[in-house]
């Protein structure tokens, strides 16, 4: 058995935890795009978060993992149990959130599911062989490096997560089935510009850096060496502090219908957007759920101007308009931006 | 015993991977083919014996056989879908050998990256999904020979050892005694995992890395375990500030970008001296073809260990690292750091790109497999296998009473073929070669800089790249390397002062040796010189007009040699028939930037590179 290296034990990158678990607490935010330098840990801190989520509960024989409580986004299969006359109550199960890995090299096929070739051959029946996305759903698909996917699949990912529905029309299969996933990609910036289309899908996006002052970087490079040597005696030193973040998940969401937020909050956040000049209106959405997600996490019961500036730059950061000749940098445009306007 | 300390580092550097080739990531060696680099790699696989399998790495590996996928003949025979292993599966404890590093694609640089980190393989193609895991050391021979001729960085990132041998003789490449190596390798690889690292040498470590300039972590981590490594190699259970100085010297010295500041003992009136004791510099690690005596239990006979005061030990380091670095490292990092560059666009901060875009998998489509086309098997037999029914029967595979056929053979019809495509993407870059000379200072650079940066705009939307010369006084220097960073460019010409004679000669020549070395790596150039064609320094410095036009010409004829596409924006106040024919022994566009405004610049450059792109084909 493998074991991740735990969330909690990442030196510092204050930002990246906090956007990870606000993708955790509240889904619809949109995922998170972490970008920088090599070396940094970004894939380290996605993976760890597979082993921070609390479980969920499934259909019991289901592909795709669907909610057994139905929620409208159910495969056909549990949609016709429910509906079957004899009403039974579906059996369900705990199991772990899946977060899948889309690894470089991956093939269209194996994306999105194709025909299940062994028994094609052998048994001259046609069936559908699910593929990473039918394993996402419900879960988390996590790109690394982003930057380098290819131009095909970068299409089909952003068909499926905007319309949370996978179609497959090949080889003679005609399957529909539930895709909904939060995207989370991490990638070097030096590698490549990433299409603005693509950007947009990713609800939060971080930078992260190397800790320059001496005292990190120590502790970063002890912690790492302390679970290369023993992975598991690491892993389980840290598993209190892991159950803590998981717990305050857990809470967060219960918390989170409960939240309000006031008209003032909606207007703070519109003249952000309008003074950005964002486009569309994906920056106010996420703004807010994002701020939700934030005051949930936090213990409060509604969004004010503190918990907007926290999340600004990560839900804005990517989404301004490019002016190639400005020389400033996202990041000090938002922080400005925030800056001026809730003084 | 070798003369050559450069040739000793190596030899112990090899010494150290082969004590742990998979833990310390790799080696990865600049040298020219040669006697030199034939004698390193035997020095390497002698030490690393029988037992580790080595295989090499193809340059153009594609990746159903580089991460795994689908093995057509056994598929065929079965008539199931039969997985095979890729070639980094396979390599599994063993070493693989990468040739012509600098030319590897991006790609294929960023797969191996994730399988060195993850330490599997996770293949998800062709219908085949599986994990195998799997840890190697690369050896990657880096043949480069200009300064933007690198390996991937993602790649460097993760090799421990680096080691530039372009400069030994052959003469003093010697071979070591293999038999007492092996011994002592052999007890090396078994102390291996019981060797402890105190807290002491890793902040020292840390410390030492922080100095140089040493932004990624990883390094530190690889210094940290080649540090184990060499202890390990002596026979010691714990790390020493020994093993920490070698691994500052031979990890963390080659990625220096910047020099420590200066040591403050010099200034201070108090009695430090006393406290500070001097460290001696740590003794030269003896190749190990002299086995040093294991020390027994404690004794030793090292400078006072226990006495070394906070401090020092990051300096003993640091100076082991420091006494490593070549010599013109320093005065070039001197220069570097009192130049005005913003950014350090000077530098070669970041490796040059490789394209790497030629055969990126573009989808896969019905198709018969004619010239280049490749036929992708596994959708193949996806479009045969519903029909295998019917088509058995119209074959006639009729069962022999009491025989059982064993039909196993899948029929594939023409109308199932599938082909995958590739795409091939040409970049263009685009270089700027800006006249800042006194003549061109007073009239026109701050409009010049104008017109460059709207044309950069353009850049940025084509997703073109853009490298900036800049010439004045005597010298054209490479202000920026090719990037798609347009904050970047906009820095480097920002900082760009001006006055002094025009080199035009010399810019010429550098813009055509730049265009030669992008048209290498298969991207398009083209050239935007910026001047008002007054040349007034000849190609060897000295100053006179008439040698100075004199040699602009040849340089431009060399220039329309190489082929690239050439604009030559007049920036004189009143357009001059000097500029004009040059432009015209270039074959260059011409374009007096009086009559142009803005827009009509930007349109004769996208026209200008559309036009080569499409002589390129």
């Amino acid at each position: 058995m493998s074991f991740t290296f735990p969330f909690s034990a990442i030196v510092g990158q204050d930002e990246m935890k906090l956007a990870i678990l606000i993708a955790a607490v509240d889904p619809t935010v949109g995922g998170v795009l972490v970008f920088g330098d090599r070396g940094t840990g970004k894939s380290t801190a996605v993976r760890g978060l597979a082993a921070l989520l609390p479980k969920m509960r499934v259909t019991v024989g289901c592909r795709y993992h669907c909610d057994p409580a139905g929620g409208g986004s159910a495969c056909d299969q549990c949609a016709a149990l429910k509906g079957g006359l004899n009403s039974k109550p579906v059996k369900s199960e705990l199991i772990p959130v899946p977060v899948v890995d889309l690894p470089l090299g991956a093939t269209e096929d194996r994306v999105v599911g194709a025909l299940d070739l062994e028994r094609a051959l052998s048994q001259g029946i046609k069936a559908f062989e699910p593929g990473l996305l039918a394993r996402a759903n419900r879960g988390f698909l996590y790109i690394d490096e982003v930057n380098l996917l290819e131009d095909h699949l970068v299409d089909l990912l952003i068909d499926v997560a905007v319309s949370g529905e996978n179609v497959v029309e090949r080889e003679g299969l005609s399957v529909r089935h539930p895709a909904r996933f939060v995207l989370v990609g991490s990638g070097n910036p030096e590698e490549g510009e990433l299409r603005p289309q693509l950007l947009d899908r990713f609800g939060l996006s971080v930078e992260v850096k190397t800790p320059t002052d001496l005292p990190s970087r120590i502790e970063v490079v002890r912690r790492r060496d302390a679970y290369e040597r023993d992975p598991a005696a690491f892993t389980g030193s840290w598993h209190a502090e892991d159950e803590r973040i998981r717990r305050r998940i857990v809470a967060a969401r219960k918390r989170l219908a409960d939240v309000t937020v006031p008209d003032a909050a909606l207007e703070s956040a519109a003249r952000l957007c309008m003074k950005l000049g964002t486009d569309g209106l994906r920056g106010e959405l996420t703004l807010m759920r994002a701020a939700r997600a934030l005051a949930a996490l936090d213990g409060l019961a509604e969004v004010d101007d503190v918990l907007l500036k926290r999340i600004a730059a990560p839900a804005l950061r990517h989404r301004l308009r490019r002016n190639p000749l400005d020389d400033s940098g996202s990041t000090a445009r938002v922080d400005r931006a925030v800056a001026e306007l809730f003084v | 015993m070798s003369d050559s300390p450069v040739w000793a580092d190596a030899t112990l550097a090899a010494a150290l991977f082969a004590v742990d080739p998979a833990g310390l990531g790799g080696v990865a060696l600049r040298a020219p083919a040669g006697p030199v680099r034939e004698q390193w790699l035997a020095l390497l696989r002698g030490l690393l014996g029988q037992a580790v399998a080595q295989r090499r790495l193809p340059l153009h590996i594609r990746d159903d056989r580089l991460l795994g996928g689908l093995d057509l003949t056994a598929t065929l025979q079965a008539g199931r879908p039969v997985a095979q292993r890729g070639l980094l599966a396979e390599i599994d404890g063993g070493v693989l050998l990468v040739a012509m590093a600098e030319r590897l694609p991006a790609g294929t640089a960023a797969r191996l990256a994730a399988v060195l980190d993850r330490g599997e393989v996770v293949v998800e193609r062709d219908g085949v999904a599986q994990r195998h895991a799997t840890r190697f050391g690369v050896v990657a021979l880096d043949e480069g020979i200009a300064d933007d001729e690198q390996m991937p960085a993602a790649l460097l990132d993760r090799l421990a050892l680096h080691l530039n041998l372009g400069e030994v003789a052959p003469r003093d490449a010697v071979a070591i005694d293999l038999e007492g190596a092996l011994s002592q390798l052999a007890v090396a690889r078994a102390v291996l995992p019981r060797v402890s690292l105190p807290d002491a040498p890793l902040q020292a470590l840390c410390a030492a890395a922080l100095a140089l300039g040493v932004a990624s972590l990883r390094p530190v981590l690889l210094a940290a375990r080649l540090a184990r490594a060499h202890a390990a190699l002596f026979g010691r259970e714990e790390v020493e500030a020994d093993d920490a100085a070698v691994a500052a010297r031979l990890v963390l010295a080659p990625r220096a970008s910047l020099l420590p500041p200066e040591p403050e003992p010099q200034t201070e009136p108090e009695p430090e001296p006393e406290e500070n004791p001097e460290p001696e510099p740590p003794p030269e690690p003896e190749p190990p073809a002299d086995a040093p005596p294991p020390p027994e239990g404690e004794a030793e006979s090292e400078p006072p260990e226990p006495e070394l005061p906070e401090g020092a030990l990051d300096d003993v380091i640091l100076q082991a690292a420091l006494a490593a670095l070549p010599p013109g490292t320093l005065a070039r990092l001197k220069a570097e750091q009192a130049a005005q560059m913003a950014g350090r666009a000077a530098g070669k901060a970041g490796a040059v790109q490789k394209t790497g875009q030629r055969g990126r998998p573009a989808g896969v489509r019905r198709g018969e497999p004619r010239g280049a086309l490749r036929l992708n098997v596994i959708e193949t037999l996806r479009a045969a296998a519903p029909w295998q029914k019917l088509r058995r029967q119209a074959v006639g595979a009729v069962a022999v009473a009491g025989e059982r056929p064993a039909y196993t053979r899948i029929e594939v019809r023409a109308e199932d073929f599938h082909v995958s495509h590739f795409k091939q993407r040409r970049e263009t870059t685009t270089i700027f070669a800006v006249d800042a000379s006194g003549s061109a200072a007073l009239a026109r650079l701050a409009e010049a800089k104008g017109a460059v940066e709207l044309l950069l705009a353009d850049c940025y939307v084509r997703r073109d790249r853009v490298a900036v010369i800049a010439f004045r006084g005597r010298t054209a220097e490479l202000l920026l390397p090719p990037t798609r960073s347009l904050v970047r460019a906009k820095r480097a010409l920002a900082g760009l002062p001006g006055g002094g004679g025009t080199p035009l000669a010399t810019a010429i020549d550098a813009a055509a040796l730049l265009a030669d070395s992008i048209r290498r790596r298969g991207d398009t150039p083209v050239v935007v010189l910026l001047t008002d064609g007054r040349g007034n320094v000849a190609l060897d410095g000295s100053a006179g007009r008439a040698r100075a036009e004199d040699d602009a010409l040849a340089a431009a004829r060399r220039l329309r040699l190489t082929g690239a596409a050439v604009l030559l924006i007049d920036t004189s106040p009143r357009p001059h028939a000097q500029a004009a024919r040059l432009a015209a022994e270039m074959r260059a566009a011409y374009l007096p930037l009086p009559q142009a405004g803005p827009q009509a610049l930007s349109q004769v450059v996208r026209a200008t590179s559309v036009a080569a792109a499409a002589a390129r084909g």
